[in-house]
């Protein structure tokens, strides 16, 4: 029972950070309609730019990722202005072009950052990193429960944003109606290019709550393109909410996986769930909330 | 126009059988015979792909299948792994049938992402699954053919098989039908054409030749492990972006796509060393902005700049 208890607890705190990357990517994926490849390789240069912070100027990573946003906000509206947005109006036979530039992206990003760092497997260790709480009988890493606490206030500050503010509001309008939105008066380009830059954004702060645990190296992106995909399908996608909840399934479902299947299973048992829900429930989770 | 086509095509094989006569260094004849299992790979794809407009991003699944058919009748039973290049491709083309029916409910990217989550599926169970795969330590084999003439006349073999067989499909009934369907699949739907059955018939022959590419590479390159053979980076997304350099839903577009990869990656290695993959992923992301068709799709586009600029040239002399 403590097993399952310390099992399920890692995984709500792993799950809460990998929401927040996916919230990224939900909302990108909700406003421009595409699958944004490039999502992970987004997270690794945002935890670059936080290790660098903390290698070269020894600014502790959750500082660190106040810097890394910024940084990030610039490089996706850059990004989505003039290469993705050049593709709308470019006649091409697939149309999942746009799709294959965020995976050229991608390319480009990864190996720019593998050009300059190597392919070295870098850690930031901080002086609480081995450092754990105790629940009863259950251990808690105390850099989880941090990254945990800052997502979920991030989860609610961006809600908080989307639901109450204007520009909040007109994301929200463009990614249900785009044509509706524009006749409404929002500036739907500009608006996309700001979304692609907050997305990228979340992929930062998510990347560097989560660099205190995992070693950084650049293709550690694949991963969390993969998670991200895998958590926004399970939420429904362009749900805020339900990217958050999917965050904790996977979380959980990764961490049973881990435990009771094998380490060497871990990210199967997301991939499975994933295709079971792209298949019996296209909707996400949020289609059962619905009914 | 068509019998130039077919003067073409004659004159390529032949220039490409007649190759190694000229060609004696091992490194120009490694270069071609990658160059082959490249375009076969991407020719495969782009049937799926280009032309029924079904975009994969799964394919090392059935290229990692077959190179591991290969693989394993030696690893377990001794027998040569030039067995595997029946039995690799049939491998893969039988894997495809579940992988069609499970994928093929789905539409756009949620196709490609289901695609890409399958073939991870496959990679990680392949390296976890050691006492029959080997697990991480992969498969060495020890060729029993050196001279690279022959690995180069049965890599134009092959690729000349897939590329006819590929035209073959793409002129018939069923190449209109794919193409229907990738254009618009609810009118396809409507005109009573079988849209998933379709799909499956492309899927098919397509994971049949990535099998044989698979099965030539093991023969080949001799050592296999599963972050290789069904890396999503280096061979899933690299069929795509093959495709994509060369022309999409064309007949040449992939092997032109695979020469431009293969040379140009060489060439960027000996001159940029460690940037090499860098410069190729601008290229990529500028060919996918500019000529959105790739070269060969978009040659009359090419031809119309190049003509206008010479027309503008002597008209300002």
């Amino acid at each position: 029972m403590e097993l399952f208890g310390q099992t399920v607890i890692c995984g709500i705190l792993l799950g809460g950070m990998y929401a927040l990357i996916a919230i990224g990517m939900t909302l990108i994926m909700g406003v421009m309609k595409i699958v944004n490849l490039a999502h992970g390789a987004l997270v690794m240069v945002g935890m670059y730019v936080t290790y660098v912070c903390f290698s070269e100027f020894g600014i502790d990573p959750y500082l660190g990722m106040f810097i890394a946003m910024p940084v990030l906000f610039f490089i996706g509206c850059l990004i989505q202005k003039y290469m993705i947005n050049r593709l709308v109006e470019v006649d091409s036979i697939l149309p999942e072009n746009q799709v294959l530039l965020t995976v050229g992206i991608m390319l480009v990003l990864t190996e720019g950052i593998r050009v300059y760092f190597k392919s070295d497997y870098r850690s930031v260790i901080t002086s609480y990193s081995g450092n754990t709480a105790f629940l009863g009988d259950m251990s808690i890493s105390i850099p989880m429960l941090v990254g945990f606490l800052i997502a979920m206030a991030f989860t609610m500050l961006l809600h908080f944003f989307l639901t109450k503010t204007d520009l909040g509001k007109s994301i929200r309008a463009t990614s249900q109606d785009r044509d509706a939105a524009v006749y409404m008066g929002v500036n739907a380009s500009r608006i996309t290019m700001i979304t692609f830059g907050i997305g990228s954004a979340l992929a930062a702060a998510g990347g560097s709550l989560l660099l205190p645990l995992f070693y950084l190296f650049p293709d550690i992106g694949h991963l969390f393109t993969a998670k991200s995909f895998i958590i926004t399908i399970l939420g429904g996608m362009g749900s805020t909410m339900g990217a958050a909840f999917g965050g904790l399934i996977l979380g959980i479902a990764e961490s049973l996986g881990a435990t009771y299947i094998s380490m060497g299973y871990k990210d199967v048992v997301g991939l499975v769930i994933f295709i079971l829900v792209l298949l019996f429930l296209p909707g996400g989770f949020r289609s059962l909330v619905k009914r | 126009m068509k019998h130039k086509n077919i003067l073409l095509t004659v004159a390529f094989f032949l220039v490409a059988f007649l190759l190694p006569l000229f060609v004696k260094a091992p490194y120009q004849l490694h270069i071609l015979i990658l160059i082959f299992i490249w375009a076969i790979i991407g020719t495969s794809w782009n049937l799926l792909g280009g032309y029924a407009g079904q975009v994969s991003f799964g394919h090392a699944a059935f290229f990692g299948l077959g190179a591991y058919s290969a693989g394993l009748l030696t690893l377990h039973y001794g027998i040569s792994p030039w067995w595997g290049m029946a039995l690799g491709p049939v491998v893969a083309a039988l894997a495809s049938l579940p992988i069609g029916v499970i994928c093929f409910r789905l539409r756009g990217p949620y196709f490609a992402l289901a695609m890409l989550a399958l073939g991870e599926i496959f990679r990680i169970v392949f390296l976890n699954i050691a006492s029959f795969t080997n697990g991480a330590k992969g498969i060495l084999i020890m060729p029993a053919i050196t001279s690279k003439e022959l690995y180069y006349y049965i890599g134009l073999l092959a690729l000349a098989v897939t590329l006819l067989t590929t035209y073959a499909i793409v002129h018939s009934k069923i190449g209109y039908y794919l193409v229907s369907i990738r254009e618009d699949q609810d009118a396809a739907t409507s005109l009573g054409i079988p849209t998933t059955l379709y799909k499956n018939l492309a899927l098919l022959p397509s994971a049949f030749f990535t099998g044989l590419a698979g099965a030539l590479y093991m023969n080949y390159v001799a050592f296999i492990d599963p972050n290789i053979v069904f890396n999503l980076t280096n061979i899933s997304v690299m069929a795509i972006l093959v495709v994509m350099l060369g022309g999409v839903a064309t007949t040449w577009g992939p092997t032109v796509g695979a020469a431009l990869y293969i040379v140009l990656g060489e060439l960027f290695r000996t001159t940029l060393g460690s940037a090499n993959v860098l410069v190729f992923g601008v290229l990529v992301c500028l060919i996918i902005m500019f000529l959105p068709n790739g070269i060969v799709g978009e040659l009359d586009l090419i031809k119309r700049m190049v003509t206008r600029k010479k027309t503008s040239l002597s008209g300002g002399v």
